[in-house]
């Protein structure tokens, strides 16, 4: 009866043009694309320190709190709200960490524990306000921000609780062991009387780099494995060449970077742990029945519940989510600063929100990836570190910071117009 | 001879993957009512919005003249300038304000910046008059049924001077009654001079009132026919490329035991609790069964099939459902799926689906668990396997499964919504005005997906506004009116006088 309208790409399944692979693949990587241009600029503009192993290695040991809440603001603002209190959340029981484990002398890793239930408790409270009482989440999280910013306040009692004990500040300052031995590749310069002068040669922490070579091993076996499914149930698949060129280029780059990191003192722990987090909400928001409901939730409310969504109670787990996050967050950045001030967190929330909309996520909910959060913050935290080594005033970095979450927005809306 | 006032020449419009329009000619008289038809997706809202400026000129390709002048808008300002306005198929209220606000939304009675009210709810009044409709004009949109919004976009543009009105489908969401009155509103207007352009996939309103008829599909025109070429038939043969001897499929019904049981159904009003919507319905559906509910606009129909779905409207909701003769826990939508319900909504855009998303998601988001493990992953090949039959057998017209359902024609997007339910495999489904916006190629096909499930032996409730429809399909039909079921009548016996007076009657009942 009615003439199906075939398409080219169904009339032959087995492959993309060239052209739409492209395309679309330009889209997906033009975030990765946009950090690599930036960081080549501040390589340029810093004389080469941005680059250097130990400056990576700051840059991630500086944005890992960031990233780590981006996970969870990420959830929240494709669910359709938003979470302003995050920073005053983290900054709350980064206090509590310190009252417990400098103060009344509590094991780090109890005390660890008891900060995150903190964190999902807080999480659950604002999560019941927003999700059960309907309130904005707006206005529950501006109340949250003060209310928290108040008792870290209070808790603290405007003096600074640290320092914490050594187990606990391995979190944020300790590397993974290397359990092979270093890896002298150059043997460093020897100085007059015999001795290796610091900083000369190359000596790679080895097991960092076999880290890397397990971790692009996996990418491309999961990378062939949906490939294969693809064929096996007749779906169109990319070019080859087109997958192998990809697949190899996020190899060199993970590779590069691990090199660099191996060139210093290895992996941070944060690292790790930030990794494997993410990998995580990559895995609930693309495979799982949880975060496909979120999405689902986040573009039309009113039909997901009338899927048969329970949209009060997703709500509510995704703020709880939220809040064990930022109390992870907390945990990192008093690690790092090895004590808890009465200004910790102050501020956090705007570079945590700015990161996800970076990433090309929606304000009006339904639209957001973890990985795009993730390059997000990444872009975020390398203007401040390249910023920072430049020497420009903090005042005028706040100005383009500024500036590129707005101009990265309106690219993103304008690409989106014209496709 | 009448002078011709708007001349369309070889338009081309693209989406990506999609060419809707291929080298589309349409010319237009002075003073007539010009009917647009073509299947779902044929390309009839995407000419309209070329025409009017929503898509400006450089996005397509080919001319566009009017009153003798070539025409290339920018923008639906442009066009209105010239005095051709556009009533889009999903309305275009603002519905938290009044009457005499939306009016105006965008053409206030202003000076300087500063809304002179007064002027505006006067000319607001004047305009109401126009369209038969008497309401106050400080009303909230909120507060009037559909028909009355469909005329006060009416009046909304005939606040602009208007030369050219184009209406896309008016009328799907009307009960006979309000669409009656809105085409009688259209011949009282051609007879003041206004020329106007009609969407509609209401065949016998088409014949009604249109001078000349266009037809295109798949994105081209394929004849434009004078008034007295005009029947049925003859669209239908033009539209879908081939005869169609029925328009309703035929079926031996295998009906079995009863399977599905609503008793003593009572639901209020959820902001007004006194007030009771739905007033003791009893009804029941057999396995095999094609139930039909009758009833005018706000008879309490989709009411009703909304608080047994999961309570998803109303307050204070009383009664018992059965199914398979037990009793069946239908208080959150999450159980009322489980029991083996489904409620396609009569509200697409709104109930329906998720429009950013694509038809894929869509289709899959009510049965998640269908496409994935016990521990909630999911399955993405099984996932685009079921999207991909569903899209082939509800024949969604779309470039992939990938379509955003946001850009897919209306009809085909009741089609998603359709999938969507059918994949959550129920053992009764309500299906609230399923046909609504559906081209009669595709209703048949629709009709015919129902019939199937039927002689799989599930029951199904159909709602519809469409008397003929109902007649055409079901087994037996209740009559709704005023939150009561007000007759039942076995299907060949069926007509839509004994409908009609069976609403009668429960009125002048409640009358008494
Ligand atoms: N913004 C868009 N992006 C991509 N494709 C689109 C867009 N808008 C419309 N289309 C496609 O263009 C075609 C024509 O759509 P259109 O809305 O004009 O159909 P229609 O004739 O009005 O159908 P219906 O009777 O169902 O309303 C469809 O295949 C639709 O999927
Ligand atoms: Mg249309």
């Amino acid at each position: 009866m009615t003439t199906e309208t075939v398409t080219p790409a169904e009339a032959a399944p087995a492959r993309q043009s060239m052209r739409d692979a492209l395309k679309e693949n330009l889209r997906e990587y033009g975030l990765v694309l946009a950090l690599i241009v930036i960081m080549v600029f501040f390589q340029v503009m810093t004389n080469g320190i941005l680059f250097l192993p130990v400056n990576l290695t700051n840059v991630v040991l500086q944005n890992s709190y960031i990233i780590v809440m981006a996970l969870g603001m990420l959830l929240v603002i494709v669910a359709g709200h938003i979470d302003l209190s995050v920073g005053s959340v983290a900054g709350f029981v980064g206090a509590v960490a310190a009252v417990l484990m400098v103060d009344y002398g509590w094991n780090p890793l109890l005390a660890a524990a008891a900060c995150i239930a903190v964190g999902a408790v807080i999480g659950g409270a604002q999560g019941y306000f927003i999700a059960y009482m309907k309130i904005p989440s707006f206005i529950v999280t501006l109340a949250g921000m003060l209310v928290f910013k108040g008792l870290l306040l209070a808790l603290l009692g405007g003096r600074s609780v640290g320092p914490f004990p050594t187990e606990f500040q391995l979190l944020s300052a300790g590397f993974i062991p290397d359990l092979i031995g270093r890896w002298t590749i150059v043997a460093p310069t020897l100085n007059a009387s015999g001795n290796p002068i610091p900083n000369t040669g190359i000596a790679l922490h080895s097991t960092t780099m076999v880290i890397g070579v397990l971790v692009v091993a996996l990418m491309f076996y999961l990378a062939t494995r949906t490939r294969r499914a693809q064929e096996r149930h007749g779906h169109e698949t990319e070019p080859f060449g087109l997958f192998l060129v990809k697949n190899a280029i996020m190899a060199v780059i993970i590779m590069f970077l691990m090199y660099k990191f191996a060139s210093y003192r290895g992996l941070p722990n944060v690292l790790i742990v930030m990794g494997l987090l993410t990998a995580l909400f990559v895995f609930i928001t693309k495979r799982m029945t949880f975060g496909r409901r979120i999405f689902a939730m986040g573009g039309n409310i009113k039909a997901a519940a009338l899927s048969g969504i329970k949209t009060e109670r997703l709500t509510f787990y995704v703020f709880v989510i939220m809040g064990m996050l930022a109390a992870l967050a907390g945990l990192i950045y008093a690690a790092r600063l090895n004590q808890a001030t009465p200004k910790a967190g102050a501020g956090m929330e705007l570079d945590v929100i700015a990161a996800v909309f970076v990433g090309g996520a929606s304000a009006m909910g339904g639209v957001g990836e973890v990985a795009g959060a993730v390059i997000g913050a990444f872009i975020m935290g390398v203007m401040n570190n390249g910023m920072g080594i430049m020497g420009i005033n903090i005042d005028w970095q706040q100005v383009i910071k500024g500036l590129v979450l707005l101009g990265a927005v309106a690219f993103d809306l304008y690409n989106k117009k014209k496709a | 001879m009448a002078k011709t006032i708007l001349e369309m020449r070889g338009i081309t419009k693209t989406f990506p993957g999609v060419k809707a329009l291929q080298d589309v000619n349409l010319s237009v008289q002075e003073g007539e009512i010009h009917a647009i038809v073509g299947e779902n997706g044929a390309g009839k809202s995407t000419l309209m919005k070329v025409l009017s400026g929503v898509y400006p000129h450089g996005s397509y390709e080919g001319e566009i003249h009017f009153d003798g002048q070539e025409c290339r808008f920018n923008g639906i300002h442009d066009s209105e300038r010239v005095g051709i306005v556009i009533i889009h198929q999903e309305l275009a209220l603002v519905p938290l304000l009044s009457i005499t606000e939306n009016i105006f939304l965008g053409n206030e009675q202003a000076k300087f910046g500063v809304i002179d009210w007064h002027s505006a709810r006067s000319r607001a009044k004047k305009l109401l008059a126009r369209v038969g409709l008497s309401e106050n004009p400080d009303t909230l949109i909120t507060n009037i049924g559909v028909g009355k919004q469909q005329l006060v976009e009416i009046a909304k543009a005939l606040s602009k001077e208007v030369r050219l009105l184009i209406l896309d489908e008016p009328t799907a969401s009307l009960s006979e009654k309000d669409s009656q009155a809105l085409l009688d509103l259209l011949l009282e207007f051609k007879r003041q001079g206004m020329t106007a352009i009609l969407i509609s996939h209401k065949l016998n309103e088409v014949k009604k009132v249109a001078d000349r008829v266009t037809v295109i599909r798949d994105g081209r025109t394929i004849e434009t026919m004078d008034r007295d070429d005009v029947s049925e038939d003859r669209i239908i043969t033009s539209m879908v490329g081939r005869t169609m001897d029925d328009r309703y499929p035929t079926r031996t019904p295998k009906i079995g035991e009863t399977i599905f049981e609503v008793k003593d159904w009572v639901v209020h009003h959820p902001l007004h609790p006194d007030r009771q919507i739905i007033k003791g319905i009893n009804l029941s559906v057999r396995k095999g069964e094609v139930v039909g509910i009758a009833g005018l606009m706000g008879a309490g129909r989709t009411e009703f099939a909304m608080s047994v779905f999961g309570r998803s409207y109303g307050t204070k909701v009383s009664g018992e459902v059965l199914l398979h003769g037990k009793p069946a826990d239908t208080t959150t939508v999450e159980k009322a799926v489980a029991a083996g319900l489904a409620y396609a909504t009569e509200d697409r855009k709104t109930y329906g689906l998720n429009l950013i998303d694509h038809i894929k998601h869509n289709v899959t988001i009510a049965n998640l668990p269908g496409v994935s493990s016990k521990a909630g992953v999911i399955d993405d090949m099984s996932e685009l396997k079921v999207a991909k039959d569903f899209r082939k057998r509800t024949n969604i017209r779309s470039s992939s499964v990938y379509q955003v359902t946001g850009n897919l024609s209306g009809g085909n997007q009741q089609k998603v919504v359709l999938s969507k339910w059918l994949f959550s495999n129920p053992d009764v489904l309500i299906l609230d005005e399923p046909t609504r916006g559906i081209d009669v190629g595709a209703k048949y096909e629709i009709y015919t997906i129902i019939n199937k499930l039927a002689d799989e032996g599930k029951g199904i409730l159909v709602i519809s506004s469409e008397m003929p429809e109902l007649l055409g399909i079901c087994d037996r039909i209740y009559v709704l009116n005023e939150g009561r079921i007000v007759g039942e009548l076995a299907g060949h016996e069926a007509s839509q006088e004994k409908i009609m007076r069976a609403i009668v009657r429960g009125e002048e009942k409640a009358a008494s």
